[in-house]
């Protein structure tokens, strides 16, 4: 809270109050939002024919081991692509890190962009891109992943690197240690639980991204949803669902335990 | 004055560094299996041919008046259905943080919630999760179904989703503040409805509108990537480029994409600054 002498005035509160309204009431007049078609008796009868048939899950033994490997497929797309962004980011955060001012740091500019780059496409975007490149298939997803989050990771990273207490890092430069030690002896062992901690966040991020990136063709458990809800199998659709949810909870729980570990 | 040698310089960790490196390493084998990680696929000749002509067709942008004037138009739907999301988000988001908050519960006012509130409560914290664990995707690929194509599509996803994510952080905000101010209310015969108002919205507004602003810009991205289902916006115009493999449209598309989620960035930013 801020003392209201220095917040914003009156008139500038309303004026942002009207706008916003404004802004909200041009964004339903413009849609052509159908309601009647959505409110109709019969889309209400169709909405809850599905949704019943979404309650009654199979538990066929032959579906459930597709549903296993696909499961998994996502389990691996969604580690690999964060470890290769943790790779990737870290690579790209020395150049964007200026880690003394005595540094002329050219590549931090070039760097930082480059990671808005990557950060700002969205996982989705970056697999509908690469399947021309990779095909379909979980190598195309696992990329995508690993593009985005490696913009996302970059940034936090460098961070972390300029923000790394300086100490140690002068006493081996003072020492006459290269750049390279520097950074292994120095800065990374300071900032590796940071990098970690955010390393497992971004994984909790990307199972749920992983889990639909197959809708567009990347692999794993959305493509199997995006098959079987296309051809309205709803008893396999649920299965898949409740499989999705069950995965994003286990990693949960897993960077959960992680990070309790990491605390210790 | 004797030069002393240096002491040797070697790492003391080397060991358990190598091994927990191998060990890595044999984890990781299953998962590469599992992705069909073959990079080398990327630099096969059919796949650069491909690539090539693709990425080749990137440059320069599609700069027609006439196309620059549609993706302008997607754009603002990718806005608009955005902002049409978040307001249904906040009508059923709102209703259902206060439900849910512990804060606002006459029974606990002298010790132990009762149980009935403590099981309402407890169930509206339940529809919450249940709303926000669905992802929005598979929300859209529902009503796509129901409803059509179409941005109605898009807009209900994104208002069922962000209705469990801000529902639950409102109420979390509402937990962690101050609740002197609204007991006292709710001792002294004030309705729930006044001891939010008077008692909790003063002291947690700016953290309320500051969050609920931050989600504004989430929504702007997904709804972006909701097209890709049939939602309508930006990402369904991009999705028939990709499909006719109209490199020169989704670079224009890209690049106007990136200046939109810059611009949400920037704004939010701006806007929470202000907030404070």
């Amino acid at each position: 809270m801020r003392d209201w002498k220095s917040g914003p005035s009156h008139a500038a509160a309303w004026g942002f109050l009207a706008a916003l309204a404004a802004l909200t009431a041009a964004s339903f007049w413009s849609l052509d939002l159908q309601w009647a078609k959505f409110l109709s008796a019969d889309a209400a009868r169709r909405m809850g024919r599905f949704l019943l048939e979404l309650l009654a899950p199979t538990a066929e033994p032959a579906f459930l081991r597709k549903l296993a490997v696909a499961g998994a497929e996502t389990l691996a797309m969604s580690a690999l692509g964060t470890l290769l962004a943790v790779l990737a980011g870290l690579a790209l955060a020395v150049p964007a890190a200026r880690t003394h001012a005595g540094e002329r740091a050219l590549w931090r500019w070039p760097t930082r962009l480059a990671l808005n780059g990557l950060r700002s496409i969205p996982e989705l975007v970056w697999a509908a891109l690469l399947i021309v490149a990779a095909g379909l298939g979980p190598f195309a997803g696992t990329l995508a992943l690993a593009l985005h989050t490696s913009g996302v990771l970059g940034r936090l990273f460098a961070e972390a690197i300029e923000n790394a207490p300086p100490g140690p890092a002068f006493a081996l430069r003072a020492q006459g240690a290269g750049s390279a030690k520097l950074f292994f002896y120095a800065t990374l062992p300071q900032i590796l639980p940071q990098l970690l901690s955010y390393a497992l966040y971004r994984w909790e991020n990307n199972i749920r991204a992983a889990a639909v990136l197959g809708v567009v063709g990347g692999g794993g458990l959305g493509q199997l949803l995006s098959f079987h809800m296309g051809l309205f199998h709803m008893r396999e659709t649920s299965s898949i669902l409740i499989a999705m949810l069950f995965l994003v909870a286990l990693v949960d729980l897993a960077s959960y335990l992680a990070r309790r570990v990491l605390q210790r | 004055m004797s030069a002393t040698a240096p002491p040797a310089l070697r790492d003391p960790a080397w060991t358990g560094r190598v091994f927990w490196m191998l060990a890595a390493l044999a984890l990781l084998a299953p998962a590469l299996v599992a992705t069909e990680f073959k990079p080398w696929l990327l630099v096969e000749p059919d796949a650069l041919k491909a690539t090539g002509r693709f990425a080749g067709d990137f440059l320069p942008p599609k700069l027609e008046p006439g196309f620059l004037w549609l993706v302008a138009r997607e754009c603002w739907r990718t806005v608009a259905i955005a902002t049409a999301g978040m307001a249904l988000a906040l009508v059923l988001a709102i209703p259902m943080a206060l439900a849910a908050t512990s804060a606002l519960s006459v029974s606990a006012l002298p010790g132990r919630m009762h149980a009935l509130p403590f099981a309402v409560r407890q169930l509206v914290r339940a529809l919450l999760i249940v709303l926000r664990s669905v992802p929005e995707l598979v929300w859209a690929l529902v009503f796509v179904r129901v409803v059509g194509l179409g941005p109605t599509a898009g807009v209900l996803a994104i208002a069922l989703t962000y209705s469990g994510m801000l529902g639950k952080v409102y109420c979390e905000i509402l937990e962690s503040d101050d609740r002197a101010a609204a007991h006292t209310l709710l001792r002294n015969g004030a309705g729930r409805l006044q001891a939010f108002c008077y008692g909790m919205l003063p002291q947690s507004a700016a953290e309320l509108t500051s969050y609920t602003v931050y989600r504004w810009e989430c929504a702007i991205r997904s709804s972006a990537v909701l097209g890709f289902v049939g939602a309508g916006g930006l990402g369904q115009q991009m999705d028939n480029s990709m499909k006719m493999f109209q490199g020169s449209e989704v670079a224009t598309m890209l690049l106007v994409f990136m200046l939109l989620v810059g611009l949400a960035d920037g704004a939010s930013a701006w806007l929470r600054r202000r907030i404070g």
